[in-house]
This record gives structure tokens, sequence and C-alpha cells, in this order.
């Protein structure tokens, strides 16, 4: 049960923190866009909804780069915050985090459009600075939105292989996450590890399923569209 | 109340151009800004509110100036105390009426409130009727009780001059006649002045002292006041 157990808690572990990163960027990305005009907005658009139509191994392969032992970024990263990206778990965060980030992104960036701008206006008037407006008019409304972007990168982290692997690698119980376990068990012949293992990845996907659904529901009792 | 309005202000909507220069300079505690949809009325409201930010002029409220292009002030809305009332009401759909009332006093979550922004907003639902309907959300409101709501969330934050824009638009002809005289009433009774903003000639005999009557961006012939 050890060798079903440790993916699955490893890829849990993953995704959260990939959905965090990838939400707070969104979120932040979202707002940019939704409210300030700029020159060259339509390319920074393009550029930050890249990572979903790149193929994954192109990713990990720039993230490779990006971060790796040779690069000035990398080494920045290890000597200053002691964080290595290259085959270690925060590596497998790093590539579920930018693979995953396009779906909060234009998920947040279209709810926040949607809302409506008198509301936001009104809470103005009512003495509310530009952070409460956010944080009281604009983000509760846009909420669901939001939600249903971060769920989307949740699964999608869960998901991920390419990039993954190329960043992290493949180290049983350090970085060998759930899709990367299920194809060495296959490869290996391994049957009931791989079937344990599946059965576990769809589970896991349908409450997540569920979960959402019911969760969404619950949001819609408490924020009234008018 | 003393307003001293000069401002200009071009705004291209949909590939059109239109020049907003309206100037006026009245006293009186109850002033109507009159005139067809696409006037610039407003445009004008959304300036006096902050809002919006003319291109040019000078807004003066009693002698203190909330806009002056010259000298490069511009007080943002929460500064200027104005209670707005938007033309559909823009009541936060994902708060109750009570909670909507209470949004000017509300620190951070509506159990903080403190005890006199309790007594005052447990005052304005007695005043305007919505003790009964204060746990219900605004999409569950009749337009009257809307428009009670969006008066007495306006007035909750003390305003010392209040908005209306449209204020009877939204409503029919019987319900119009009446809350015309509830308005009235409410002005006299909180002492605030207000300026309205209608195309409707009724409001006009009804809610005002004084008219501004604008025509294609401009105040019309001989209404500029003293």
């Amino acid at each position: 049960m050890d060798a079903a157990l440790t993916p699955l808690l490893l890829t849990l572990k993953v995704a959260a923190w990939a959905t965090l990163f990838a939400g707070l960027a969104g979120i932040a990305a979202g707002l940019l866009l939704a409210k300030t005009r700029f020159p060259g907005r339509d390319v920074v658009d393009a550029l930050l909804l890249l990572p979903m139509v790149m193929p994954p191994t192109v990713l990990g392969y720039y993230l490779l780069v990006a971060f790796g032992r040779r690069s000035a970024l990398g080494q920045w990263l290890e000597t200053h915050l002691g964080i290595e990206l290259i085959f270690t778990w925060q590596g497998a965060v790093a590539a579920s985090a930018i693979v995953g980030f396009p779906l909060v992104f234009k998920a947040a960036r279209t709810a926040i459009e949607a809302v409506d701008r008198n509301l936001e206006n009104a809470g103005r008037t009512l003495g509310y600075g530009e952070w409460t407006v956010f944080t009281r008019v604009t983000l509760p409304l846009a909420w669901r939105g939001i939600v249903a972007g971060a769920m989307l990168a949740f699964a999608r982290a869960i998901g991920e292989f390419g990039a993954t692997l190329m960043v992290a690698g493949n180290i049983p119980g350090r970085t060998q996450t759930m899709s990367i376990a299920i194809y060495e068990a296959v490869h290996a012949g391994d049957d009931a590890l791989a079937n344990t293992l599946v059965l576990i990845a769809s589970v896991v996907c349908v409450v997540l399923l569920v979960g959402a659904s019911i969760a969404l529901r619950r949001g819609q009792r408490n924020v009234q569209p008018l | 109340m003393r307003f001293d309005i000069d401002i200009g202000k071009a705004v291209r909507a949909q590939g059109r151009r239109f020049d907003l220069a309206v100037r006026f300079a009245v006293d009186t505690e109850r002033l109507a800004l009159f005139g067809a949809s696409g006037a610039g009325k407003s445009l004008t409201l959304q300036a006096i509110a902050g809002l919006l930010r003319p291109d040019r002029g000078r807004i003066a409220v009693d002698g203190d100036v909330w806009f002056d292009h010259a000298r490069n002030i511009h007080r943002p809305p929460r500064d200027r105390r104005v209670g707005f009332v938007f033309q559909d009401y823009a009541l936060f759909p994902h708060r109750t009426v009570e909670q909507n009332v209470a949004a000017a006093r509300m620190s951070w979550y509506p159990s903080r409130l403190a005890d006199d922004g309790q007594r005052k907003v447990a005052s304005l639902l007695d005043a305007f009727g919505l003790h009964d309907v204060r746990r219900s959300y605004p999409e569950q409101l009749s337009g009257g009780q809307r428009q009670r709501t969006a008066l007495a969330r306006a007035l909750a934050a003390e305003p010392r001059l209040l908005l209306l824009d449209e204020p009877f638009a939204a409503l029919d002809a019987a319900l119009r006649t009446k809350l015309r005289a509830e308005l009235l009433d409410i002005q006299r009774r909180f002492a605030v002045p207000m300026i309205l903003i209608t195309h409707d000639a009724d409001d006009l005999v009804q809610c005002a002292d004084h008219v501004v009557t604008l025509r294609e961006g401009r105040v019309a012939e001989g209404d500029a006041g003293a």
C-alpha cells in the first residue's frame, strides 16, 4: 500500500501548493489585465496564456534551463533562499503551478471583468478605498469564477506529467507523483500497482468533481446574482 | 448648499465623441439636472461624486474644492462624503438588505459593526420600512424596496450631499408618485441637500427647487444661475 500511498500524498501536496501559487498569481494578473490599460496589454495577455498551449515537455525544458544550477536565477534561488527546483518536489510545484496558472488567470480575468462597475463605484461612494473595493465588492462577486479556475488548475496539477518529469524527474518517494508512478508501474509490468494507482486517481478525480459542484452550488446560494 | 461647477470632458464611446462642457453656479438644497438621455447628466453627476475625473475645470461645493484641474486637485469619492443612489440602485447582490445598509459602516465583517453603527442601521431600516426584509437579498425585493434600500445605504454614511441618478426611472407610474413624496420627506427629515438627475418633467415639479437643463453636453441658455 505504501507504494501507492506515497505518490498519492506527494501528488496532493504538490497540487495544493501549485494551486495556491497559481491562484495568487492568477488573481493578481487577472485583476491587472481586467482593470488597467497599458501599451502591449494584448501581448502580455497572450504571453500569460502561453503555458496552456505549449507542450508540457517544452515548458519543462524552459524551466530546466531557467532554474538549473548553471542559470543565474537557479543559483540565486539556491544561495539566497535555499530553494532548489531541479529534481525536488518544489520543482514539481513550480512546473504544476506554471501549467495551471493560465486556467486561474483566464477565469479570474473573465470573472473580474463581469463585475458590474457600478457596484464598485457604489463602494467608492460609501467610503471604500481601492483595496476595500477589491476585497469587499470585486473579489466576493468574482469568487465563484476564480474558484472554478482554481479547481481546474488543481485537477491539471494532479494530472501533470510532462513538465514535472522534465524538472523534478522520477525519484520514488521524493518526486514521483501519481501520474509518473502509474507510467512506471505499467512499464515495469506491475499490473497490481498500476491498477491500485489508477483506481485511486479515478476516485480522487470523482471526489474532486462532486466536491467542486457542491461547493459551487453552496456559493450560489450565498452569492445571489441580480 | 452652494455648487460651483465648471467642467469639461471628452468622452469616446463606440467610435463617437461626446464633449461635456457644463458650467453652472447655484445655491439650493434641491437641485435637478434635467435633460434628455445623452445630454451629459450622468457624467456631470459622476464628476461631482468623484467617480469621473474631468479633463479640465473646477468643482467646488460650499467653497470646498473637490476638483481643480489647474491645481491638480481631485479628491477621491471617499473624501467627498457624497451619498450616491444609482439608476439601477447598484445594491450589493451578495449582501442582505441589512448588510447593504450597513456597508458604509462595516469594518471588515458585518458582525464587527460598532454599537452606534448598529443603532444607526436599525433606525434606518425602521425609518425606511425595511425591517421585515432585512434578511432578504436585493433580488428578492420589489422596485420600491430596492430604492429604499439604496437610499438607506447612502444615508448610513451620513453624507453631506445626496446624488440621485434617475431615481424613479425603473419604477412604474403609480409607484413613482408615491416615492417622489417619500424622497422629499426623507430629504427634509435628514436635512441633506440633494442633486437628482431626471428626464421626467414631473420629477421637477415635486422634487426640485432649482433646475439646470442640459442639452448635448451643455447647460441650456439662461439656466447657468448666478
